[in-house]
């Protein structure tokens, strides 16, 4: 008896969808609006993270130490300060290999290579990049090697500056930009995506509104709500499934032709990659949303005509 | 089998539909239902069917109340009860033989019964030729014989026709007519309502007329009398 039913429900809502064609492909189109504007949020959210955590990238403390500095020094305060939590990475360039990548850069200028081989003496210090794991940390780490340069015991500090001071001002304010882009990005993305909510909802609810008289009939006849509302919900399923197929397939030319701009001038992934790399993950999300989104409206939609 | 006792139904002080309705029909009666338009007939009919609920009074059907049912139970008093309607309530986009079919559905009759019994109640109303014809494709008489045999084919204890011969010419009329008296005769109660004269006249039945919400006559052999 509930396979019966089942399957007759099952079917109906099959040929219910083909019979109302127009109506079908309407709801499907609206939704197929819906899931790429959900798609859509979730590559650029993918985009967004991978060009600020490479701006984040690009920003560290440096600590230059004086050329008096003994190498172990140097070494017990790396030690002390790679405990910390907020600590990253970190990366040490000693005297000699300082003197060695300033040549390099510097290569081709003549004038430059001279006047270092006319001083003799190696005149560059020791330099220890940190990396924090947020920009908002690189306050805390500077305060720490201000206070251990201060500090009574080392007297003849080893330190001879910390970049942080320089750069403060554009590190808080980096800080900030990516904070707020991000709270921005969450607060759009949840915008867009209740607004195209609402219009698939809408839209089953109007597709259902054209059949209330029918659902009343059926009523009549001495069908029972689930029987009636059954094909419905098979209809929003189907909704759900074939607006995310063409949603997923819809990005396929969509990220291709984005792809190496999103490389090149955001810096950040290319998406066509990302797109390549993340189809089931996104196809899965989509497929579910849709799916849900369509039995969620048209139960909601059906259930206010059953009540003869 | 069908008992109405003090029913009224009051939409507003002005707006009276039913007052002290009491009749009771046995099984295997042929009853009409006369009255001018807005006596009460379709509201004593949407009573019985649980439609609409009664502002006091009981209406019994099998020696049930029915307005004691819970709503998800509905549907079963429904299918024992067939109603045919003056506006014939046909799905639009399911075939004739869809319609009749979609009532066994509902009823969770077998597939075997379902392919059994549909040409049956075709083959009753003379529609075997048009059972794959959606309702658009079909006259008024035909869909009312498409509601007549969906009405039917769930073997009901009672048929109710709510002014079945309203939208249909003479011809048309006179065959749905016939097509309720062949049912009545295999054993099945008919409940009608009407105001065609020429009908009640020709069918010598028992006659209950209306008036202003309230029961004004009821003849075993009425003719129509207003």
């Amino acid at each position: 008896m509930f396979w019966v039913k089942t399957r007759r429900v099952i079917r109906s809502g099959f040929i219910n969808f083909w019979r109302n064609g127009w109506v079908s492909l309407i709801t499907v189109l609206i939704m197929t609006i819906t899931l790429f504007i959900m798609g859509s949020l979730i590559f650029a959210k993918a985009v967004l993270d991978s060009t600020l955590s490479q701006i984040q990238d690009k920003v560290d403390v440096s600590v230059y130490f004086k050329n008096t500095a003994e190498e172990s020094d140097i070494i017990a305060l790396k030690t002390k300060i790679e405990k910390f939590n907020e600590v990253k990475n970190m990366e040490y360039i000693s005297r000699e290999k300082a003197l060695e990548n300033f040549k390099e850069r510097h290569k081709d200028n003549a004038l430059i290579l001279q006047s270092l081989e006319e001083l003799g003496t190696n005149p560059l210090g020791a330099v220890l990049n940190i990396k924090a794991r947020q920009t908002s940390q690189y306050e805390s780490i500077a305060k720490f090697l201000d206070d251990y340069s201060n500090s009574s015991n080392n007297s003849s500090s080893i330190i001879d500056k910390v970049n942080y001071y320089q750069n403060k001002v554009v590190i808080e304010k980096l800080s900030k930009i990516i904070d707020s882009t991000n709270r921005l990005g969450v607060s759009v993305s949840i915008l867009f995506f209740f607004l195209s909510f609402i219009v698939t909802f809408n839209t089953i609810r109007l597709a259902i509104y054209s059949a209330r008289e029918e659902i009343g009939i059926m009523r009549l006849v001495g069908a029972s709500n689930r029987f009636i509302s059954g094909p419905f919900v098979i209809e929003g399923v189907m909704y759900g499934t074939i607006a995310s197929i063409i949603a997923i397939i819809l990005f396929y030319p969509f990220s291709l032709w984005l792809g190496p701009m999103t490389e090149s001038f955001l810096g950040g992934i290319n998406l066509y990659t990302y797109y390549l790399k993340n189809f089931f993950q996104v196809f899965f999300v989509l497929f579910v949303t849709g799916i849900a989104l369509g039995v969620f409206s048209s139960m909601i939609a059906v259930r206010r005509y059953l009540k003869v | 089998m069908i008992y109405f006792e003090k029913v009224s139904k009051i939409y507003s002080n002005s707006l009276v539909a039913l007052q002290d309705i009491n009749f009771a029909i046995e099984p295997r009666e042929f009853v009409s239902l006369v009255g001018q338009s807005g006596a009460g007939k379709t509201t004593l009919l949407k009573l019985l069917i649980a439609e609409e609920r009664p502002s006091s009074g009981q209406v019994f059907f099998e020696s049930q109340d029915v307005h004691l049912i819970p709503r998800e139970k509905l549907p079963h008093l429904r299918r024992k009860i067939g109603v045919v309607f003056q506006d014939f309530k046909l799905l639009p986009n399911k075939t004739a033989y869809e319609n009749i079919a979609f009532a066994m559905e509902a009823a969770g009759k077998t597939d075997e019964d379902i392919q059994e019994n549909v040409p049956q109640v075709l083959e009753l109303v003379n529609l075997t030729d048009k059972n794959w014809h959606f309702p658009h494709e079909l006259s008024g008489g035909e869909m009312q014989r498409v509601a007549i045999a969906r009405a039917l084919v769930n073997k009901p204890d009672v048929i109710i026709a709510d002014e079945p011969t309203g939208n249909l010419d003479p011809l048309n009329s006179w065959e749905i007519i016939q097509i309720l008296k062949k049912i009545n005769e295999l054993g099945t109660t008919v409940l009608m309502s009407t105001h065609n004269k020429g009908i009640i006249d020709s069918l010598s039945k028992r006659v209950i007329t209306l008036e202003k919400g309230r029961i004004t006559r009821d003849d075993k052999e009425g003719r129509y009398i207003l």
